[in-house]
């Protein structure tokens, strides 16, 4: 057993690319589910949209691409984000809540199983169950780390670079920089959001739609609203995640990552602007602790024959008996205000 | 706001420019006949037929609602009043029938551009935004608010002062009713009486013209359901038209200025709280037509076997020559 290994390993996932990933889908979640009251439990399919968005439209034409910029191809993650929305929230949004959590989920699994089919490898170029890669290259070719520091981007981009228990590739930095921007950005849009009226409508809706209706409010343009706002920054976690691996790949997509941006949204606590954040970097930090602890058990042959082969789904168990504690000790997160979410059971 | 300019609590009401008599004094001297016609109608429905299944839940043919009074809708457990008040805001749609506010049509519309024409409703179960304070669930009664437009929201500039002058309406309307004591306290942590309270004086945020209120004394404690009165009947001093439902009598009889009365989706009766109060159809629909006799009968161990009738139609006939 490594523990050095296994400190550096976890501490440099912290804060690292894929951490940015589960923080951006848990702050569209947010927005969904903790202040408008939206099962979306589809936020895997946003994220999907998202990835390959970018990746059929900057991905070059000799593997069957459009072979158009990144730009292009973010800006049509966004577009495809946004009538995704639309789709799923005018049939949906009119009913039940418990409803769209059954549509959205539905249309995530949807939206993986055709971009995994041959049919759409053959006519839409996803690259079936292998995906799409090799897009992501004008980013790091791009490096603006790099160009400041005066360094080659190729080099830049090899090197490792260490700052204490912190570990990263010139590479996966630039996606950091770049995908924290956007994670604060966004933290940004809602605060201000948030406490404006706007904001206070979204929170009425969640409480009782038909007390909002009955002010005038019209509820159901207020949930779209919501729907594409927290669907737009799903995707831009699904973009981060393909830019991350220069792939775009249908099983990253599966509905145990919505899951696991709802943990990570329910540990931060809902409806609080840094719930999603702090709670996206501490869920993600325990999963991949657990996930090195494993790996180096494994390598150290210290699991049974039996237990051996599954070894890789502990982490997943441990956090499940983690997240009932958490809903039961403290419901309403880290950040969330313990007599506001009691209010409930009166 | 439908200013009829300074009629007071027991005026008789003022002449509109047309030459209608609004408020309580129009209805003085009308026929209490079930669908009699009112001089200055705020509210009519017509023909209006909700079923559920087998089930009419809701069988009015015509009725109106003077502006300008306060009106209570009465009636048995099951007599359809919530359903009603549900067609009447467009929160619920009837198979047939047609009704309309200040003359245009409300069939088919949205229940919050209803609201948003002036028409207001409150719950029979209290629907207070349980994890907003009290001033920021007055502060959503507010209509038209630029801040409530996605991106005006983000720039406070444009509106700020909007907000500043709903909070001072708030704030007066919290004074009011007496709840400025709680202003920062959750919705969710008030009794449900203050709950009650509260849904009123957000409804007022929106000033509306008429203000339809399910059972406002429903769970209130007596001592708040004496300033409940008072504060309903400021409503109609204030020139707005308000129409309730309500079980509980003392309340019906002491603030309204017509009653109407509805059993088994029906209107069987209308007329002042005295008419009323006397009227035969009224009585047995409440209590069945042998009430007087049924303890006499319990007492001497002799039970008749009678049926309550089902009382539609002319409220001063007698049910019993023609209903069975």
């Amino acid at each position: 057993m490594d523990w050095s290994q296994i400190a550096v390993d976890t501490f440099s996932a912290s804060l690292g690319a894929l951490a940015i990933v589960y923080v951006l889908a848990a702050q569209g979640l947010n927005i969904h589910y903790g202040y408008t009251g939206l099962f979306n439990f589809g936020q895997a399919g946003f994220m999907a949209i998202g990835a390959y968005g970018v990746a059929i439209v900057s991905a070059p034409e000799s593997v069957g691409g459009l072979g158009l910029s990144l730009w292009l191809g973010i800006a049509a993650s966004v577009v495809a984000a946004v009538l995704l929305a639309l789709l799923m929230g005018i049939p949906t949004l009119r009913l039940r809540g418990d409803y769209l959590a059954i549509v959205t989920i539905a249309v995530s699994e949807i939206i993986r199983l055709v971009l995994r089919s041959e049919w759409s490898e053959q006519h839409l170029s996803t690259g079936g169950n292998s995906g799409i890669n090799g897009f992501a290259g004008p980013f790091y070719d791009n490096n603006l780390l790099a160009r400041i520091g005066g360094i080659p981007a190729t080099r830049f981009n090899a090197t490792r670079y260490e700052v204490g228990p912190f570990q990263y590739s010139g590479r996966e930095l630039w996606v950091m920089v770049v995908g924290w921007f956007v994670v604060a950005v966004f933290a940004v849009l809602t605060m201000l959001l948030m406490r404006s009226p706007w904001g206070r409508v979204l929170r009425s809706i969640r409480e009782n739609e038909d007390a909002a209706r009955s002010l005038g409010k019209n509820v159901q343009g207020y949930k779209m609203q919501a729907l594409v706002l927290g669907g737009v920054m799903g995707a831009f976690g699904g973009i981060v995640l393909a830019i991350f691996q220069n792939l775009a790949l249908p099983d990253d997509f599966v509905t145990r990552t919505t899951f696991l941006a709802y943990a990570a949204l329910i540990l931060g606590g809902a409806a609080r602007v840094g719930g999603p954040i702090v709670g996206g970097v501490i869920w993600y930090t325990l999963f991949s602790f657990m996930n090195n602890v494993v790996a180096q058990m494994k390598s150290a042959d210290l699991f049974p024959e039996s237990v051996k082969a599954n070894a890789g789904q502990l982490p997943f168990v441990f956090l499940g008996v983690a997240l009932m504690l958490l809903v039961v000790f403290r419901p309403q997160g880290i950040f969330g205000d313990r007599k506001e979410v009691e209010l409930d059971a009166r | 706001m439908p200013a009829d300019e300074g009629s007071t609590p027991e005026a008789s009401g003022t002449t509109t420019p047309k030459g209608r008599v609004s408020g309580p004094g129009g209805l003085l001297g009308l026929d209490p006949t079930v669908g009699v016609s009112k001089p200055d109608p705020i509210l009519v429905a017509d023909g209006v037929v909700r079923r559920f299944g087998g089930v009419t839940a809701v069988n009015v043919d015509h009725v109106e609602f003077q502006r300008g009074a306060i009106t209570a809708l009465i009636g048995p457990n099951g007599a359809g009043k919530t359903t009603f008040f549900n067609l009447l805001t467009c929160f619920d749609q009837p198979q047939e029938g047609d009704w309309s506010f200040n003359g245009q049509p409300l069939k088919g519309i949205a229940p919050h551009v209803v609201a948003r024409r002036g028409l207001i409703r409150t719950f029979q179960l209290t629907k207070v935004l349980t994890k907003l304070t009290v001033i920021e669930n007055m502060r959503l009664g507010a209509t038209g608010q630029r801040g409530e437009r996605f991106l005006p929201a983000l720039f406070r500039g444009g509106w700020r002062a909007q907000e500043q002058s709903n909070t001072e309406r708030a704030d007066d309307l919290l004074v009011r009713f007496k709840m400025d004591h709680m202003r920062e306290q959750f919705a969710g942590q008030l009794s449900g009486g203050q709950r009650k309270l509260l849904e009123m004086a957000r409804a007022l945020m929106t000033e509306p013209e008429l203000i339809m209120l399910d059972e406002p004394m429903a769970g209130v404690n007596p001592a708040l359901k004496q300033s409940l009165l008072e504060h309903v009947k400021s409503l109609r001093d204030e020139g707005r038209t308000v129409i309730f439902v309500e079980h509980d009598m003392d309340m019906v009889f002491d603030i309204s200025d017509w009653v109407v009365v509805m059993a088994e989706g029906r209107i069987i009766a209308e007329g002042t709280p005295e008419q009323v109060g006397r009227n035969q159809a009224v009585i047995d629909a409440y209590l069945g037509s042998h009430h007087d006799s049924e303890l006499d009968a319990i007492i001497h161990g002799d039970v008749p076997d009678h049926e309550v009738p089902i009382v539609t139609g002319d409220p001063d006939r007698a049910p019993s020559e023609e209903d069975r």
